[in-house]
């Protein structure tokens, strides 16, 4: 425990060296302004560098942590992990053609992704066209999931076991985006590769969605010849804050095979709210999802298989300290807490009629520090609650996460 | 300013400080005797890593279509059937059929002896033939299965009474039963008409874990291996879906599963509760403590330990004859449920007790009151104990 204490105050002894990166050829790019900034934006609102007067914008996130764990008392000691570092470029084709592409290495170089890699046709700003590798835009936090945005070391549970996290596939699609006075509102509709078996033939033992990205092959070929539909629409007013209603569905199965028929079509589909606000008076940001999921499972399978899941996560960030801290003017100190659950089987066992349990209860206070707008300092403290399919009694976590993310 | 910037620092000093420093934030492990699984003490380190090999095997490889589940099977790994290696729970019920007396199982070529009610897509799972009885085998708890391997023949025969020579009306038998040819024969092995003594399963028709283990992924998962090679599906000889080596380390595994440990053991109610137990009967086929004979694996050598059970068949009446039998036993014939551990089965079975074979009691009471044949006595008797005397029984179980 010593080594924490020293790493914190490690910690705090380094954020007082100043930033000696400035370059006259690099400076920051123009951010999407028309209207209301939603959900739908944040691929294009980050803080992009360009280069000169060249059509190049380069950017990137990193975010990396020290963590100590427990459940039930057993833990693998102290570790630092290299969660991710994503680099984006952007490049303006030419009058209203833009594509961007986002590559994402994840623990070092153990996993490396095309997060998005998509040519942008703008007609107009309420159709605009949009293909190549698509972030399948379910729910809030895949499409707004850069480290820097959020004041947590660990995604939410729900964004990453319920729902597969920067989930991206290729294919094609319409979007747009229109305001009028205090409200904006947009719409995203795409069709690509997607689903595949996994969903209930994985190593997690339960229905399972984020298991569909261990299949590389989507970006060459579609499972099972099916296309998974991706759909949603925001609205959003400066008071209240931004809603959005989304929905991903498609066959998971193999139901073919060199034209014999195996099975009939099965669908897994998944519908989501998700909403965010600034309370103006107060200064405190809320951001919640919450994820509905339905897969035909078969019968003849096993219960423990999930029909139906549920899960979202509710964060809530209160600035306590707006100001200078050394020497960063516009540091902001921020008190946080995240709760969260996921219950990946709502049914019941057959042989007894009686629910079943396999689900997770989390709850993350938080402090963080952000000396300028893109870069975060956070200490996390996790309690969690899981408990199995048979619903004994719960295992539980306790883990300290000290991390920083950074755009650069 | 300078006072707003210490402010600061204090408060995320003090916040690492704090986290730090409280050990309560970090969820505690629970006492030995308040959980099933862990290890043996006194293993070397060899010992220990195939523990923790055969502990991954057995609780963390989930098979898939990918890797060999099925098509046909019950549960997609060890540890459904078995959480925190406890009891098991009706929803991963083992249903075995086709079996009524000694002649042998007359519906293997109907998938008998075990029903694979579950496969994966494309797939059909079995059906019990008609005219094939059942029966319904819930998992057992494997905490301290090691120590029961490690009980020599000549222990079991001596707690035998086939014919009931003393007359009190408990009549233990092994289960004599033909082996397959890959377990290791004890070296103080008693063969009898070429027939070894059983002494896993509920019907003691399993001669030791390398069985027990090699059965199971076979029958359970419907995972071939190059002890058991036949798909249960197909019929035919296929490759081996899991390798030696990790049947070896779950063998490995189980053998040096610790036993579990008795609580409250000084508590006066339970001693008395204990001493209720013995008068009434139940000891006599709950054998209270057994000694282990020689082990390779040093900790479980020349052990003494408290299964409460003879590992023996009795004749538990017709109120659980299913009709379904296994090796020489009749069909209302039933291996001796070690009670060792009872206590905690709630902590595996979702909250609740699921007891007897099929998990038709859901007390303790009530698997008492369903005692017949050969516990009919002890049921009775237990019937005539008053209030307390009950209660004291029954917490001495909830202690074991």
């Amino acid at each position: 425990m010593k080594k924490i204490t020293v790493f914190a105050i490690g910690l705090c002894v380094s954020i007082q060296l100043s930033s000696q990166v400035s370059s006259e050829l690099l400076r920051r790019g123009v951010r999407d302004s028309i209207g209301l900034p939603l959900n739908m934006n944040a691929i294009y609102n980050r803080p992009f560098l360009k280069l000169n007067k060249l059509p190049l914008a380069i950017g990137g996130y990193a975010e990396a942590n020290y963590q100590y764990a427990k459940e039930n008392g057993i833990g693998e000691g102290h570790q630092f992990q290299m969660r991710r570092m994503t680099l984006f470029f952007s490049t303006a084709i030419a009058n209203r053609f833009s594509y961007l592409s986002e590559i994402e290495f994840e623990e070092g170089t153990k996993e490396i992704n095309i997060e998005f890699a998509a040519l942008d046709v703008e007609f107009t700003s309420l159709l605009n066209l949009r293909t190549g590798i698509i972030m399948n835009p379910i729910a809030a936090f895949n499409q707004n999931h850069d480290g820097p945005k959020w004041e947590f070391v660990d995604r939410p549970i729900a964004a990453t076991q319920l729902l597969p996290a920067t989930f991206s596939n290729v294919g094609m699609g319409l979007y747009g985006k229109g305001n009028q006075n205090d409200w904006s509102y947009g719409y995203e509709f795409y069709l690509t590769n997607g689903w595949n078996d996994k969903i209930i033939a994985n190593d997690e033992n339960k229905t399972f969605l984020p298991a569909v990205k261990e299949n590389k092959d989507r970006f060459e070929e579609s499972f099972n010849g099916s296309l998974l539909a991706t759909s949603k629409v925001s609205l959003a007013n400066s008071k209240f804050g931004e809603f959005g209603l989304s929905w991903m569905g498609g066959v998971y199965n193999k139901f073919q095979d060199d034209g014999f028929v195996l099975d009939k079509k099965r669908r897994a589909d998944v519908f989501a709210i998700d909403f965010n606000t600034k309370i103006s008076k107060l200064q405190t940001s809320i951001v919640a999802e919450w994820a509905w999921v339905i897969v035909d499972v078969p019968a003849t399978y096993t219960e423990q298989f999930g029909k139906k899941q549920v899960g979202g996560f509710v964060d809530v960030v209160q600035p306590i300290y707006k100001g200078k801290i050394f020497g960063f003017e516009n540091s902001i100190l921020n008190a946080a807490m995240r709760v969260e659950y996921v219950d990946w089987n709502k049914g019941k066992f057959n042989s007894t009629n009686e629910n079943i349990s396999e689900d997770i209860f989390s709850i993350t206070p938080a402090i963080s520090w952000r000396p300028t707008a893109e870069t975060v300092f956070r200490l996390n403290y996790r309690y969690q609650w899981k408990t199995d399919l048979l619903g004994n009694p719960p295992s539980k976590q306790g883990a300290i996460q000290i991390g920083v993310s950074t755009y650069f | 300013m300078n006072k707003k910037i210490n402010s600061v620092v204090g408060v995320l000093v003090a916040a690492c400080v704090l986290v730090v420093s409280c050990a309560k934030l970090f969820p505690k492990a629970p006492e030995d005797d308040a959980v099933l699984d862990g290890p043996v003490e006194g293993l070397t380190a060899e010992q220990k890593a195939i523990f923790i090999r055969g502990d991954v095997a057995f609780n963390d490889e989930i098979f898939t279509p990918e890797k060999g589940l099925g098509p046909l099977f019950v549960a997609t790994s060890c540890g459904t059937c078995h959480a925190g290696d406890g009891k098991g729970h009706p929803f991963t019920s083992l249903i075995r059929f086709g079996q009524t007396n000694s002649l042998g199982n007359q519906f293997l070529n109907q998938g008998g002896p075990q029903l694979q009610n579950r496969a994966i897509p494309g797939f059909l799972p079995e059906q019990i033939p008609i005219g094939s009885t059942f029966s319904k085998f819930l998992p057992p708890a494997t905490t301290g299965l090691g120590f029961l391997e490690e009980v020599s023949d000549a222990t079991l025969l001596s707690l035998s009474d086939e014919f009931d020579a003393n007359g009190d009306g408990i009549s233990g038998r092994p289960n004599w039963i033909s082996i397959p040819s890959y377990v290791n024969i004890r070296r103080d092995a008693i063969i009898q008409n070429g027939k070894y003594i059983g002494r896993f399963g509920r019907k003691a028709a399993v001669y030791d874990l390398r069985q027990q283990t090699a059965n199971a992924y076979n029958q359970d998962m419907g995972i071939s291996s190059n002890f058991e090679t036949i798909d249960t599906y197909s019929g035919q000889v296929v490759d081996a879906e899991v390798a030696n080596k990790t049947i070896h380390d779950v063998v490995g595994y189980l053998q040096t599963l610790k036993a579990p440990i008795q609580r409250n053991i000084s508590n006066q109610e339970i001693i008395s509760g204990k001493q209720i137990f013995i008068e009434t009967g139940c000891g006599k086929c709950h054998t209270p403590q057994l000694t282990t004979g020689y082990s390779s694996i040093a900790a479980l050598s020349r052990k003494q330990i408290s299964p409460y059970s003879d590992l023996l068949l009795h004749d538990m009446g017709s109120g659980l004859d299913d009709g379904y039998t296994e090796g020489s036993a009749l069909s209302s014939e039933w291996r001796t449920t070690p009670l060792w551990g009872l206590g905690l089965s709630k902590q595996s079975q979702g909250g609740q007790y699921f007891l007897l074979h099929d998990g038709r009691a859901k007390t303790i009471e009530k698997a008492i009151l369903l005692h017949g044949g050969e516990g009919a006595q002890s049921k009775n008797a237990f019937q005539q104990l008053n209030a307390q005397q009950k209660s004291q029984l029954l917490k001495f179980l909830e202690s074991l």
